[in-house]
C-alpha cells in the first residue's frame, strides 16, 4: 500500500513554513499552551480537562498518575494509557469519559507539536502523483479485507488512501462527519444489522459493525489531521457530547448531584420518625458489653449495658409519574429513584401513567441508569407511556396492592404533577393511603404558581400530605431533604 | 509472633517488638509483562490491563479496586497474585452488617475475665489492668492480621460493595497508611506492605474517599481468544474446535439480555461437563440438555432456549446440507 505513516518518524516534507507564521483564527487557532513544555504539564492538562468533564480528580490522583507513569514504558501506548486510566478514572462512567478524552487530548497535543515544529507529511494525492491511478474496486476489496481482519495499522493506511482517492474532490465539505459518511458510502461499506438470529438471510457484503466503526474512526482521524495541517490550527476543544458519554438519557452531572442528595435524604430519614415511647421496654441486655464494662469494677457487673438501639430503617414507597406531561421531569425523577435505590435497601418503587406497576426488581437488576429508563419506557406495564395519567385509578390500584404493607413506619413519596386530565381524583383513596402510612410527601415538578390551574388537583391531595414541595432541580431536592427534618412525624 | 491468634500461647508481659521475618520474599516483577508471565505460571491468564495494574500495585504499594460483572475472575486474580508473589492470602469476605469487631480486632473478654478471677486477691489493680489490655487478650481479625504479620501477605477484601459506608470509612486508615489504631494499645503499623485488593460487583457507588486511595481496575468478560485459552488451560482434554465452538456459544448467550450472564467459571464447568458426557459436537440437542450449567434463571432459560437453541438448530441444518 502506498502510504506514508506518521506513526514513528514523520517525514519532514514541506517544512518550509515557519512555526509562527500560521493563519489560525478560522478554525480555532492554536490556543495558548499552558505551562512549560514536556509531558508533566500535558498530564496536568489532561487532568484539568477530565475535571471539566466532571471526573473527580484530586492532587493525590495526579501524584499517583506520575508514580504510575514512572513504572511503565512510554513506548507502548496501551501501557501508558492503562497506567493513567488506573490512577485517574475510578469508575466505569469515568473510564468512558477518560477513553474519549485520552484519544482527543493526545491527538491534539501531537498535532499542535507538529504544527509548531512545522512538520508536514507527504500525502499520496491520488491522480498521477506517482504515475498510478487508484483502482476503486481493488481499494474497496482491500478495505473490506482489512476491516474483516480487524488489523488496525492496515485500516489506518487504507483510510488515508481512501481519503486521497475520494476525499479531495473539492477539498471535502468542510464538515468532517459528512466527509466520513460520503467516503463510507462511496466505498459501499455496510454494517451488519443488529444481530437477529432469526433473520436467516445474512448479507455477505455486510461487515461487523464495530470494526466498521473503527474504520470510520480512522477516517475521521485522518481527515482531522489533514485539516489541521491545511489550516495550521487546531479545531476548538468542545466538551464531550452526551452521546460520547454513552449515557444518552442521563444528565451526567446531575446524576452525581442527585446521588449526593439521595445520600443526605437517607440520613435524614434514618434519624427521623423514631417513636420514643416504650424504649426501655424493648431494650436488650448486651452480655458481651456488660461483661466488658464489669472489668472496670473488678468483674462485678454493676452496670448493665444494652444493645444499642439501631435506628429503624425507614420503609420507603416511591411512586413516580412517567407520563408525557412530566417528560422533562421524569428523567430527573427516575434519576432520583435510581439514586434512592442505591442508598436504601428497603425501598419499593412504582411507576405509573394510567395504571401503576412496581419496578423494584427492575432497579435491583439494572445498574445503569440508561438501561433502567429504557426498560421502563419499553415494558414497565404501565399501559401506554404516552397515555394520560389517571391518578384516581392509580390510588385505587396502589391501595389494593400494598394495603397490607403500609404501616406507621412506612414513608410514601409521590413524584408527580397531580394533573388528572379531568378524571376523578379519588382523593379519599389517597387519604386512606396517607392515613395508613407513617408519612406522606408529595414532590411536584411544577412551580407552585401553576398548581390547581387547569386539571391540576393538588388541592385535593395536599391536606393528606405531611409536606408538599415543588421540585425540579437538585437544589430543590436538597431543600426537600432539609425540610424533612422540620416535619413532625405524622400518623 | 507479637500478636497471637486468640489462643494465646505466649505469656508474660507484652512488648511491642517485631520479629524478623525468617523467609525470603521473591523480588517483585520487573515489568508488566513479567507480572503477566508470573500470573500465567500460576494458572491465571491475565489481560493486559490486569497485569499492568497488578504490577503497578506491587510497585506503588497502593490498594487496587477491582470492579466488573460477577464471574470474571476478580477474586481469582487476588488468589493468583498471592501465588505469583508467594505471599499468604488473607481474605475478608464482606457482608451487610460487618463491623469492626469482625473485621479488625476484638478484645477477648472471656479470657480477660478469667485472668482477673485467676488473679490473687492482693494483686494491685494497676498490674491487672496493664495485663489484660495486652496482645494476649486481643483477637485479631483479618485486617489486623494482615497488618501485623511479619510475612508479606495479599489482603483480599471481597465484595466491598456489600458493606455499609461506615465500614468503608473505617477501612481508610488501613488502606492509606497501612496501620490500625487500637485505643488501648496504640497504633499498629504494618511491617511489610500488604498487597491489597478490593473487589466490588458495582451494586452501589463506593465513596470517593475510598476510590481516591486505590488504583482502579475494570475487569470485563474476556474476548473469545483469551477465554478459549482459559478454558483450554482448565480442560486440556477438550479438542480445540469444540472448545472454540463452546466459547462462541457462551459469547452468544452473554450477548442476550439476561439476568445473570454466564461467568468464566461456568464456561469451564460446561467444558468439563461436555467432556464427561463425551460430546464431540455442540448441536441443539446437546445444548438443550446441558445449558442449565451456564444459565441459571428460569426466565433466562426460556430466552436462551428460544434464541440460541434455534440458532444452533438452524446451523446444524445448514451444516448437514453443506456436507450432503
Amino acid at each position: 500500500m502506498a502510504s506514508s505513516g506518521r506513526g514513528g518518524a514523520p517525514e519532514g516534507g514541506g517544512g518550509g513554513r515557519a512555526a509562527w507564521a500560521r493563519p489560525g483564527g478560522l478554525y480555532g487557532g492554536l490556543p495558548a499552551r499552558q505551562g512549560p513544555p514536556g509531558l508533566d504539564a500535558r498530564v496536568l492538562e489532561l487532568g484539568d480537562e477530565l475535571r471539566r468533564e466532571g471526573v473527580a480528580i484530586g492532587t493525590s490522583e495526579l501524584l499517583d498518575a506520575f508514580g504510575a507513569l514512572a513504572e511503565v514504558t512510554w513506548t507502548d501506548q496501551r501501557a501508558f494509557r492503562d497506567a493513567l486510566a488506573a490512577t485517574l478514572a475510578k469508575s466505569q462512567d469515568d473510564r468512558r469519559i477518560f477513553d474519549a478524552l485520552f484519544e482527543r487530548f493526545f491527538f491534539r497535543a501531537v498535532e499542535r507539536e507538529a504544527v509548531e515544529k512545522g512538520l508536514t507529511e507527504q500525502r499520496f494525492s491520488g491522480k498521477g502523483d506517482r504515475g498510478r491511478e487508484i483502482d476503486f474496486d481493488s481499494l474497496r476489496e482491500s478495505v473490506r479485507a482489512a476491516i474483516r481482519a480487524g488489523s488496525d495499522g492496515e485500516m489506518r493506511d487504507l483510510a488515508r488512501l481512501s481519503i486521497a482517492a475520494l476525499g479531495r474532490q473539492g477539498e471535502g465539505s468542510g464538515v468532517i462527519g459528512v466527509d466520513v459518511q460520503r467516503i463510507r458510502r462511496s466505498l459501499g461499506l455496510k454494517g451488519e444489522a443488529s444481530a437477529e438470529p432469526q433473520s436467516s438471510g445474512i448479507d455477505p457484503d455486510a461487515l461487523p459493525a464495530d470494526r466498521l466503526r473503527d474504520f470510520e474512526r480512522h477516517l475521521r482521524r485522518e481527515l482531522e489531521r489533514e485539516m489541521v495541517e491545511r489550516t495550521q490550527s487546531l479545531p476548538p476543544a468542545r466538551p464531550l457530547r452526551e452521546l460520547d458519554r454513552a449515557l444518552p438519557s442521563a444528565p451526567l452531572q446531575d446524576l452525581a448531584a442527585v446521588h449526593r442528595v439521595a445520600a443526605q435524604l437517607k440520613r435524614r430519614l434514618a434519624t427521623q420518625g423514631r417513636d420514643t415511647r416504650g424504649r426501655r421496654r424493648a431494650e436488650v441486655v448486651d452480655v458481651r458489653r456488660t461483661m466488658r464494662a464489669s472489668l472496670e469494677t473488678g468483674g462485678v457487673p454493676l452496670r448493665l449495658r444494652h444493645r444499642p438501639q439501631r435506628p429503624r430503617r425507614p420503609e420507603l414507597l416511591i411512586l413516580c409519574d412517567v407520563s408525557t406531561s412530566v417528560t422533562s421531569a421524569s428523567v430527573f425523577f427516575l434519576s432520583v429513584l435510581h439514586a434512592l435505590h442505591d442508598a436504601f435497601r428497603k425501598l419499593r418503587s412504582f411507576v405509573f401513567v394510567e395504571r401503576i406497576s412496581e419496578v423494584t426488581d427492575l432497579f435491583a437488576r439494572e445498574r445503569s441508569f440508561a438501561a433502567v429508563s429504557r426498560a421502563i419506557a419499553s415494558h414497565a406495564g404501565v399501559a401506554d407511556v404516552s397515555g394520560y395519567t389517571d391518578y384516581g385509578r392509580v390510588w385505587l390500584e396502589f391501595l389494593a396492592e400494598v394495603v397490607d404493607d403500609l404501616g406507621p413506619r412506612s414513608t410514601v413519596i409521590v413524584l408527580g404533577d397531580a394533573r388528572t386530565n379531568g378524571r376523578e381524583p379519588h382523593a379519599a383513596a389517597f387519604g386512606c393511603v396517607a392515613q395508613r402510612a407513617g408519612r406522606t410527601f408529595w414532590i411536584n415538578p411544577e412551580p407552585k404558581l401553576y398548581w390547581n390551574y387547569g386539571d391540576s388537583v393538588m388541592r385535593a391531595y395536599e391536606p393528606f400530605c405531611d409536606g408538599v414541595y415543588e421540585c425540579w432541580s437538585t437544589r430543590q431536592l436538597e431543600s426537600f431533604a432539609n425540610a424533612l427534618t422540620d416535619v413532625r412525624p405524622g400518623g | 509472633m507479637p500478636l497471637t491468634n486468640g489462643s494465646g500461647e505466649t505469656s508474660g508481659t507484652w512488648r511491642w517488638r517485631w520479629p524478623k521475618y525468617p523467609g525470603t520474599v521473591p523480588a517483585p516483577a520487573a515489568s508488566a509483562e513479567a507480572m503477566a508471565a508470573r500470573l500465567g505460571e500460576v494458572g491465571y491468564l491475565a489481560g493486559e490491563s490486569a497485569a499492568l495494574v497488578s504490577y503497578l500495585a506491587t510497585r506503588l504499594g497502593k490498594p487496587v479496586l477491582v470492579e466488573g460483572p460477577a464471574g470474571v475472575g476478580k477474586t481469582e486474580l487476588a488468589k493468583a497474585l498471592a501465588r505469583a508473589t508467594e505471599r499468604r492470602l488473607v481474605r475478608l469476605q464482606c457482608y451487610e452488617g460487618l463491623d469492626e469487631a469482625k473485621a479488625l480486632y476484638e478484645w477477648n473478654y472471656r479470657k480477660q475475665l478469667l485472668r482477673i478471677q485467676a488473679e490473687a486477691a492482693d494483686t494491685g489493680w494497676e498490674r491487672v489492668q496493664d495485663d489484660i489490655f495486652g496482645e494476649e487478650f486481643l483477637l485479631s481479625r483479618p485486617l489486623l492480621e494482615a497488618i501485623s504479620t511479619p510475612e508479606p501477605v495479599v489482603l483480599l477484601i471481597d465484595e466491598i460493595d456489600k458493606t455499609d459506608q461506615e465500614f468503608e470509612a473505617m477501612l481508610l486508615e488501613v488502606l492509606s497508611d497501612f496501620q490500625v489504631s487500637i485505643p488501648e494499645l496504640g497504633v499498629v503499623k504494618a511491617r511489610s506492605h500488604p498487597l491489597v485488593l478490593l473487589t466490588s460487583n458495582n451494586s452501589r457507588e463506593l465513596t470517593e474517599a475510598l476510590k481516591r486511595r486505590c488504583l482502579y481496575l475494570w475487569l470485563d468478560y474476556p474476548d473469545v481468544e483469551r477465554e478459549l485459552e482459559i478454558v483450554r488451560l482448565h480442560a486440556p482434554e477438550m479438542a480445540e474446535t469444540t472448545a472454540r465452538r463452546l466459547i462462541e456459544v457462551v459469547h452468544m448467550v452473554r450477548a442476550l439480555d439476561l439476568k445473570k450472564p454466564p461467568s468464566i467459571a461456568e464456561s469451564i464447568d460446561w467444558a468439563r461437563a461436555l467432556l464427561l458426557l463425551g460430546a464431540e459436537e455442540i448441536d441443539a440437542g446437546v445444548f438443550e440438555r446441558t445449558m442449565s450449567i451456564i444459565v441459571k434463571h428460569r426466565t433466562d432459560l426460556d430466552v436462551v432456549a428460544e434464541r440460541v437453541g434455534v440458532k444452533l438448530a438452524s446451523d446444524g441444518l445448514l451444516g448437514a446440507r453443506r456436507s450432503a
